[in-house]
């Protein structure tokens, strides 16, 4: 025992990082685990990326010519699975663990072991998710819904989907823990929770809401595996259950799963859009409440994802508002960045403008969503491809876009090198032309009557088809602009320590790159804010 | 040195504990899978996750055992402990949730559907004719075949009792620990841990009663279900506190924790607490209502 805390004690002052394997195995350092998540995440982007051109290429003309139906569907349900849990979810934690410290003066995350544990079962739960592709039965074809009965059919991949499942709850809910405590024992003395970084605040609600609702999916699914394995009837109406009953306990997951996906999206472009406007953000305490206000939401919406399931009228009634209101918290943070933007001294640099695409494009999948909240109208348009068009809408140019441009933005902090800019503005521009192309005809095809989740379709929806196959390719094509980005800037110009001329807050007070320990002792924060006056 | 560490946070420096859990995690989990999914070698995969996995448990905890021993840890170090513990019962209770809500939405919900309230009718004439919503029941289908549901008086109100007065125990421990009365502590956390085991005890006999007696299996429909896994989950939870509890037992006998300082006693305390809110809400609605 003596020995550990003498060698605690010796390791103390050693600065730099382990070497070797070791370094990146066994790492307690934020930045370090940053970096794991936000590559693995990159990893995920690509592989869900690769299933999304499958499912494009078969859906590109009518007919089933590439793959058989159940491996579209098999592709469908992991594509779902990996960009949720895989790609955008750790690529949020990722951020998280680099600018939470850096942003609120604390030397680490509060618990750095937790830390590396929280990513370190990530692989093994996707490995083990992925290794399902090779079974016998393939992979889970029910959606990432993972709806009973259907899911019950899974063949011998169905406990692996289930143990994943778990798995990735783990690490969220650790993760999650990590940052709340972190956020509210490792401020810098003088910073009162109204100071704090939008960044901080919004990952403070999301980490909130993940502890809340990811046990909820554990026993979710935990009574998914009873019921196959154990002789269960929780999803069963002849034992006395309901198979619905399922879709309600998914989805009080579901909802706030949702709103965990976009909250930490907010928090960075409400920390861009001020920077490359010369301003401070509008309506700082305004946007807490707002957020505040969709997190508590988000519980008591979950059914309309399920308005004709069945379900009595006082019920559709109540989620049908409830889901309306949400429009409300959420116009407040709109109309904030647009206020930041007025008569700003606004420039156009790469991280602005996919975060000027995020308010733009989040907002259409907003608006599609409050078409989509009105049951009598959801009746129409449920299960269509107008869904998947709501939902591509609030997670590829809203959350994967804020992801983006957080790395950007970002990127030479951590770095130390500027990307280079027209390699970014390529990476932009294509993105956001190929993802309208992609996903704006969607609306059309599912107003017009076609449903989701098929591998064939009837010869009228042809075109739109036709047109979002040549816009998912040319997505994935510019992504690799980005991949180029990154590698691109490890010659990059050197990088300032503020970075960006209207920059604010205590990550641009440290060197660029931070340097492998921050904050040793905590700093003053509003003196350091006051520097930028 | 103590100076040292009371300015500075404790930041580890590099642990491999984690990525042992990870590997414990991924043969549990492989294991479990094959061997339901009928591989008989999975079994054996399982065990050996699982004994990774203690492997882990014991050395972590002893890492950090000896490096608040040590006083590494200073008291915004000692604050997230207890907020990390805080948040980490919250996601157990949300955990519960779950099968409560499912307890609620198919006693509420489920069954008086199939029994044609609402406007399901034609759902109980055409699908399940006569079958009449009622509570217990293991469904329309006679899921298992007849049973005897489990009385809220006899072995059930025993337990309330022994884990009521074991959250009285543990208080009156931690008022010593508080106070300094060292012996005190020691046996009040030694008669609380024994209620633990006692009542994880009187429920394998409860359990084996329903299995043996009343025809009351796990497969015994949404009655069944219901009962068996709350009270089993609660029953695992109720196992993992009494093991923490004589933890915490043998380490008051070494002399650890301070009147000062001692996060490990009040989580596993609170732990304790938690499990025996659980086991009010399952009394009211399991057994009683």
């Amino acid at each position: 025992m003596s020995s550990t805390v003498a060698d605690a004690l010796d390791h103390h002052d050693e600065h730099g990082p382990a070497k070797g394997i070791g370094r990146w195995l066994f790492s307690t350092n934020h930045k370090d685990i940053g970096t794991m998540y936000l590559v693995f995440s990159l990893a995920m982007f690509l592989i869900g990326g690769l299933m999304a051109l499958v499912i494009r290429s078969e859906l590109a003309v009518p007919g089933l010519q590439f793959v058989h139906p159940e491996v579209f569907n098999q592709m469908t349900t992991m594509h779902a699975l990996i960009m949720v849990f895989g790609a955008v979810m750790p690529a949020f934690v990722g951020l998280a663990n680099w600018m939470i410290p850096l942003m609120i003066g604390a030397p680490d995350m509060a618990l750095p072991r937790m830390n590396n544990w929280s990513f370190w079962i990530l692989p093994v739960a996707f490995g083990i998710l992925l290794s399902t592709l090779l079974m016998p039965g393939g992979a889970p074809a029910s959606g990432w819904t993972m709806y009973p009965p259907l899911v019950l059919q899974t063949g011998d991949a169905f406990p692996f989907l289930i143990f994943s499942v778990h798995l990735m709850g783990l690490s969220s809910i650790m993760g999650a823990i990590n940052v709340i405590v972190t956020i509210i024992n490792m401020r810098a003395p003088d910073m009162s929770l109204l100071k704090m970084p939008m960044f901080v605040w919004t990952w403070l609600i999301t980490a909130y809401l993940l502890i809340a609702v990811m046990p909820v999916l554990a026993g979710a699914v935990t009574m998914l595996l009873t019921d196959q394995f154990f002789g269960t009837s929780f999803f069963l109406a002849a034992g006395g259950g309901d198979p619905v009953m399922f879709q309600h306990i998914f989805w009080f997951f579901g909802h706030p799963e949702v709103y965990i996906m976009i909250l930490p999206a907010f928090g960075v472009v409400s920390e861009i859009i001020p920077t490359f406007s010369r301003k401070h953000l509008f309506g700082h305490d305004s946007m807490v409440y707002a957020a505040s206000s969709i997190a508590f939401l988000s519980f008591i919406v979950w059914a309309h994802h399920m308005f004709t399931v069945g379900m009595p009228l006082t019920g559709q009634m109540f989620f049908m508002f409830a889901t309306m209101l949400i429009a409300v918290p959420t116009g407040v943070k709109v109309f904030n960045w647009v206020a930041t933007m007025w008569r700003g001294a606004m420039t156009f640099e790469t991280p602005m403008l996919f975060s000027l695409a995020f308010v733009f494009l989040f907002t259409i999948g907003g608006f599609s969503g409050l078409m989509l909240a009105i049951a009598p109208a959801d009746i129409q348009y449920h299960d269509t491809y107008f869904v998947v068009a709501h939902f591509h809408y609030v997670l590829v140019p809203g959350s994967i876009f804020a992801i983006m441009a957080g790395a950007y933005y970002w990127l030479p902090k951590w770095t130390g090198h500027m990307y280079s800019e027209r390699l970014g503005k390529l990476h932009f521009w294509s993105s956001t032309i190929f993802v309208n192309v992609t996903f704006f005809p969607m609306h059309f095809l599912g107003l017009a009557g076609m449903p989701r989740r098929i591998p064939d379709y009837s010869t009228q929806f042809t075109d739109f088809n036709t047109i979002a196959s040549i816009g998912a390719f040319g997505f994935g094509l510019s992504q690799l602009i980005f991949v180029w980005v990154l590698v691109s800037a490890w010659k990059g110009q050197k990088a300032t320590d503020r970075v960006w001329e209207g920059s604010h807050g205590l990550e641009w007070t440290l060197p660029s790159p931070a340097p492998y320990h921050s904050w040793d002792t905590p700093p003053k924060a509003r003196i350091a804010n006051e520097a930028f006056e | 040195m103590t100076t040292h560490t009371d300015e500075h946070y404790y930041v580890p420096h590099g642990s491999y504990w984690p990525v042992v859990g990870s590997a414990g995690l991924l043969l549990l989990m492989v294991g479990v899978s094959t061997w339901l999914n009928g591989a008989g070698a999975g079994f054996y995969i399982m065990l050996a996750g699982l004994a990774v996995i203690i492997f882990m448990i014991t050395g972590w905890f002893g890492t950090v055992i000896g490096e608040s021993q040590g006083g590494l840890y200073n008291d915004q170090v000692d604050r997230s402990f207890r907020q990390g513990m805080f948040w980490f019962i919250f996601s157990e209770v949300m955990f519960f949730a779950a099968f409560f809500g499912a307890l609620f939405y198919a006693r509420n919900m489920a069954i008086p559907w199939l029994g044609g309230s609402s406007n399901n009718f034609f759902t109980n004439l055409l699908l399940w004719e006569g079958f009449e919503s009622s509570w217990p029941t293991n469904g329309p289908g006679d899921v298992g075949g007849e049973f005897e549901a489990m009385p809220p008086f006899g072995l059930p109100l025993i337990n309330t009792a022994l884990l009521l007065s074991s959250s009285i125990t543990v208080t009156i421990a931690h008022h010593a620990l508080l106070a300094g009365r060292r012996t005190q502590l020691a046996m009040f956390l030694g008669f609380t841990f024994v209620l633990g085991f006692v009542f994880v005890y009187l429920q394998g006999v409860e359990y084996v009663e329903a299995y043996q007696h009343m025809n009351l299996k796990l497969t015994s429909g949404i009655y069944g279900s219901t009962f068996f896994m709350l009270t089993g989950f609660h029953g695992m939870h109720v196992t993992i506190g009494a093991i923490m509890l004589t933890i915490i037992f043998f380490r008051v006998l070494k002399g650890h924790f301070s009147r000062e300082k001692h996060f490990a006693f009040e989580a596993v305390a609170w732990y304790w607490h938690f499990v025996d809110v659980v086991w009010v809400g399952l009394y009211v609605f399991v057994y009683w209502i």
